[in-house]
């Protein structure tokens, strides 16, 4: 083992990121390519009663029209419930109705508005709980008749709902009847949006063999090639994926839309290379966004604070096509409760079309939105109880022995500690509960919040990893992992310098992924990356290392036994003055007398997720993640409360990582992901007009977090180890974001007094809530 | 056949170079720094000044080059995150600081950095912030952002 674990190394890719160097989809040369754009619709809900294509072929440079009349497969990962292009129908605003494919980009872009489309408008719904009510629109005549892609996806006849899950634990009336006090809270969160400052972007081309090669900003090449095949029946051995770097992820990017629309653009133009570039409205309203969700949560405990029971209910709004929807409400269901041990559960979790944008996994699948429902209600019953929030919190903290939701048994290997998570909160937050006056109108409060989350994934996801030697003894790592910006590249190199005991910088990373070239990795997606990745790189460094002990042994004349790699040399321990470099025997080994010993060595590990299964769909038990991460959140606030505006002066994470492997680039992510939650829990929504049309698509009218608005970020860790884990590393990349929301709206409740229950905490929805009257 | 269709050839000063390209009157700085001379740093990221990530130097002065037309930057000195050669210090302190996750906001906010130690080399805490706010990074807490840019100004103190 070597010097390279648990230190702050830089990003692999830093200095081509600092000069402008890295290279993203649309950076590539596209001399010799069409451009695409798409014509979207302008209604949430409406027939297409004809579309007119005469005038768009008018203008000059325009090679292909396309629309959903050309294309007779649907698409889906779970559900294949959506049209590559709208057909006959259409079900949010923002939907792809046509593509035009031209010479250049100005003559696509008139062409596409040259487009005449005759609709005729529907009703529309646009919240899940309206959505379900008897009379409302169906999105979809009979979504239980559309394919299924996985077992557990349980669309329902004559209704808007994609998939529902159940959780029964325990008895739940039991649990409500032993309690001295229960709250009941609902909750409404808008959906909004990734915003990844790259726009989405995909190239594609069909050779005249039939090699397809598309080249995407993807968190999800390896699926790009399952999912395009199964569409277009193309063998999967025929597509090629390239994917550079990814400027910006968070989930978006994860799901499968401009790659289909991309190849059908070129298949239209006889196999052409085809770029198709979307504007920052299209990201915003055609690709998915975040899940909306509404809620009801009731909880009760004893007179000494103990949770006794819980009922939650859960819709989830998925927007006008399932998409990863169903997986969310899962996930939701999976670990509806928050990190707190509840033996009496019952929790149905419903995953709802509505005509908003469909939505897909966003930074945290789901738990940034349900933790926001649970953290507010235990804040309320703590207030009710009279008890600290924070000890409350520790009271009633999940711990080794306890159960999940799915009734998995929980262990100090799968489940981190929560306790020391928040017992290092309290000082780090400088937390005492109290609201400070700070002038006559001006308080000072603060909010707490846990978060836990599991990575659902399928149960046979796999990862891959490849070493090679350079002729100096340098190392190149091959992954299938797409570098989008958690840094995951470089701490795979970490482990695999640590593994080899070789100086860091003497490991080259590749960073573009080409699927004909990388290994697959299912997805780069649920903070996976170290655990599954991490174990494949470990193994190929294992193996690797076999291989240099055999040549080694052959070379010095002892056993392999005997031999050490270390410090970029191989050596037989009897002996360690007598070194090899790695230089001289990676590539096998020429003896002083001229012989060759030995091989190249070339390294190779593969990982699958195991022991993982389904949830029983009436009482949801069930093995659906290898382990928990778990933290503790603080945000302070400093209030106005005539003006109702605020300021935030702190955020606060303790989460258990397991390992702290890269100290820095660990913080920053944390920091990230808390940032994105203050972000969008303070400003971020949807906002739809009456007539369902997305009225905040330009980043004008939808606003993000500038500089100068950040508050003072503390972040410190708990190191659990996580058994079967390299170095015992958990997943943390998105968890900065969970508890974020939920500390943030607590933090409000506590300084203005009002029960905050929706998002986002805008100073108008604080004023509303007062009354909406100046005092 | 000989076409004009309201194309000119024009000559831009970028990165310390005369460069000739052919532009429409409509064309932006931003596409033809991407297209014609394979400027890729400068990023599209809303096409409309809202998000400072195609941001590039005008005469010492950043600029979102989404909203500069290519015939006005003729006659003027154009930088773009190329022309810094990796040997500003912003980039260096960038590195140093981990100022960026997935890199693509990175260039707009190195110009913007950069023009903002040659123009306000004693810039006050609130002028940073308001030079810093033309741009959005969604992956930072810009915390590593302005501890990149404090290095910066003490090494100019």
């Amino acid at each position: 083992m070597g010097t390279a674990a648990g230190r702050s190394v830089k990003r692999k890719e830093a200095w081509d990121k600092a000069t402008g160097n890295a290279k993203y989809t649309d950076d590539l040369p596209s001399l010799g390519h069409l451009t695409a754009r798409l014509l979207t619709s302008p209604h949430a809900h409406a027939k297409i009663k004809n579309i007119n294509k005469v005038a768009a072929f008018g203008v000059k440079g325009v090679k292909a029209v396309i629309t959903g009349l050309d294309i007779t497969a649907l698409c889906g990962v779970l559900l294949q419930d959506r049209p590559h292009l709208a057909k006959d129908v259409v079900r949010y605003a923002g939907e792809p109705v046509a593509i035009v494919v031209a010479a250049d980009e100005p003559a696509a872009i008139s062409a596409a508005g040259l487009i005449e489309v005759e609709y005729e408008p529907l009703a529309h719904v646009l919240t899940p709980r309206a959505a379900l009510k008897p009379g409302a629109p169906l999105l979809h005549d009979n979504p239980e008749r559309y394919k299924r892609m996985v077992e557990d996806i349980y669309p329902q006849p004559k209704s808007n709902i994609a998939s529902q899950y159940r959780i029964r634990k325990g008895h739940a009336d039991t649990g409500f009847a032993l309690s001295h006090m229960i709250v009941e809270e609902n909750f409404y969160l808008p959906p909004s949006d990734h915003l990844a400052m790259e726009v989405r972007a995909a190239r594609a081309e069909i050779s005249a063999d039939g090699m397809v090669t598309i080249t995407t900003a993807s968190q999800s090449p390896y699926s790009v090639i399952k999912q395009l095949s199964q569409s277009f029946s193309v063998p999967e051995g025929n597509i090629r994926v390239k994917v550079p770097f990814v400027g910006g992820g968070f989930g978006g990017k994860a799901p499968v839309l401009l790659e289909h629309l991309a190849y059908i653009a070129s298949s239209k133009v006889g196999g052409r290379p085809v770029r198709l570039v979307i504007t920052r409205e299209q990201d915003m309203a055609a690709a998915p966004c975040r899940m909306g969700l509404e809620a009801s949560v009731k909880l009760g405990c004893d007179d000494t604070g103990r949770l006794k029971a819980a009922e939650l209910r859960f819709w989830l709004d998925c927007g006008a096509y399932a998409d990863i929807g169903p997986y969310m409400a899962k996930s939701l269901a999976s670990n509806c409760t928050g990190p707190y041990r509840v033996d009496n559960l019952y929790c149905d979790s419903l995953c709802v079309y509505t005509n908003h944008t469909y939505a897909t996994s966003y930074r945290g699948f789901s738990h940034a939105e349900f933790t926001f429902c649970i953290e507010r209600t235990m804040d309320e019953l703590a207030k009710r109880l009279n008890i600290d929030p924070l000890k409350f919190r520790l009271i009633n903290a999940v711990s080794p022995g306890d159960s999940s939701p799915t009734q998995v048994s929980l262990n100090p290997s799968n489940l981190g500690d929560l306790k020391a998570c928040l017992k290092k909160l309290k000082p780090l937050s400088g937390w005492n509960g109290a609201v400070v006056p700070v002038d006559e109108h001006t308080v000072r409060a603060k909010g707490v919040s846990c978060l836990w989350k599991s990575a659902d994934l399928p149960a046979n996801a796999i990862s891959g990893a490849m070493i090679t030697f350079n002729p100096d003894g340098s190392l190149n790592l091959n992954t299938g992992v797409v570098e989008m910006g958690s840094g995951s590249k470089t701490q795979l190199a970490q482990i695999l310098a640590d593994k080899l005991d070789v100086d860091i910088n003497q490991i080259h990373v590749k960073m573009s992924v080409d699927t004909r070239v990388n290994p697959e990795h299912h997805k780069t997606v649920a903070s996976m990356t170290g655990y599954m990745a991490g174990n494949a790189v470990l193994r190929a460094a294992e193996d690797i290392l076999a291989q240099l002990k055999t040549t080694g042994a052959e070379a010095l004349g002892c056993s392999s036994d005997d031999i050490i790699v270390k410090g970029g040399a191989v050596y037989s321990l009897r002996n360690p003055l007598n070194k090899i470099r790695l230089k001289d025997i990676a590539s096998g080994y020429k003896a002083p007398d001229g012989s060759s010993i030995g091989e190249p060595a070339l390294g190779r590990g593969g990982f699958m997720l195991k022991g993982l299964s389904t949830l029983d769909p009436k009482t949801g038990k069930g093995q659906t993640a290898p382990a928990w991460t778990v933290g503790a959140q603080a945000v302070e606030v400093e209030y106005d409360t005539i003006e109702h505006t605020y300021r935030i002066i702190s955020a606060s994470t303790v989460i258990d990582v397991g390992m702290v492997m890269n100290p820095e680039a660990m913080r920053q992510i944390i920091r990230g992901g808390m940032a994105m939650g203050i972000s969008m829990a303070s400003r971020e929504a949807y906002s739809y007009d009456q007539n369902g049309l997305l009225t905040t698509p330009t980043l004008r009218t939808y606003k993000l977090m500038h500089i100068g608005q950040e508050p003072d970020y503390r972040v410190e860790f708990v190191e659990t180890p996580q058994e079967g884990s390299p170095y015992g590393i958990r997943s943390m990349s998105e968890h900065g974001i969970i508890g974020i929301p939920a500390a943030l709206a607590n933090a409000l409740s506590n300084a203005s007094g009002f029960s905050l229950n929706t998002l986002p905490l805008t100073p108008e929805s604080l004023w509303k809530k007062s009354g909406g009257v100046s005092s | 056949m000989i076409l004009n269709e309201g194309r000119v050839i024009v000559e831009l000063m970028v990165n310390h170079e005369s460069r000739t390209v052919t532009v429409r009157p409509s064309d932006v700085l931003l596409d033809v720094l991407r297209g014609q001379l394979g400027l890729t740093g400068a990023k599209p990221g809303c096409k409309n000044g809202d998000c400072g990530v195609c941001t590039v130097i005008f005469d010492g002065w950043p600029v979102k080059s989404c909203l500069v037309l290519a015939v006005e930057a003729v006659g003027h000195q154009i930088l773009t995150v190329e022309g810094l050669g990796g040997v500003a210090p912003v980039q260096k302190a960038f590195v140093d600081s981990g100022a960026f996750q997935c890199g693509y906001c990175t260039s707009g906010f190195l110009m913007v950095c950069h023009a903002l130690s040659l123009n306000k080399p004693r810039a006050e805490e609130y002028e940073i912030e308001e030079w810093l706010q033309s741009n959005l990074c969604r992956c930072t807490s810009y915390k590593e952002i302005r501890e990149a840019l404090k290095t910066v100004f003490q090494s100019l103190s």
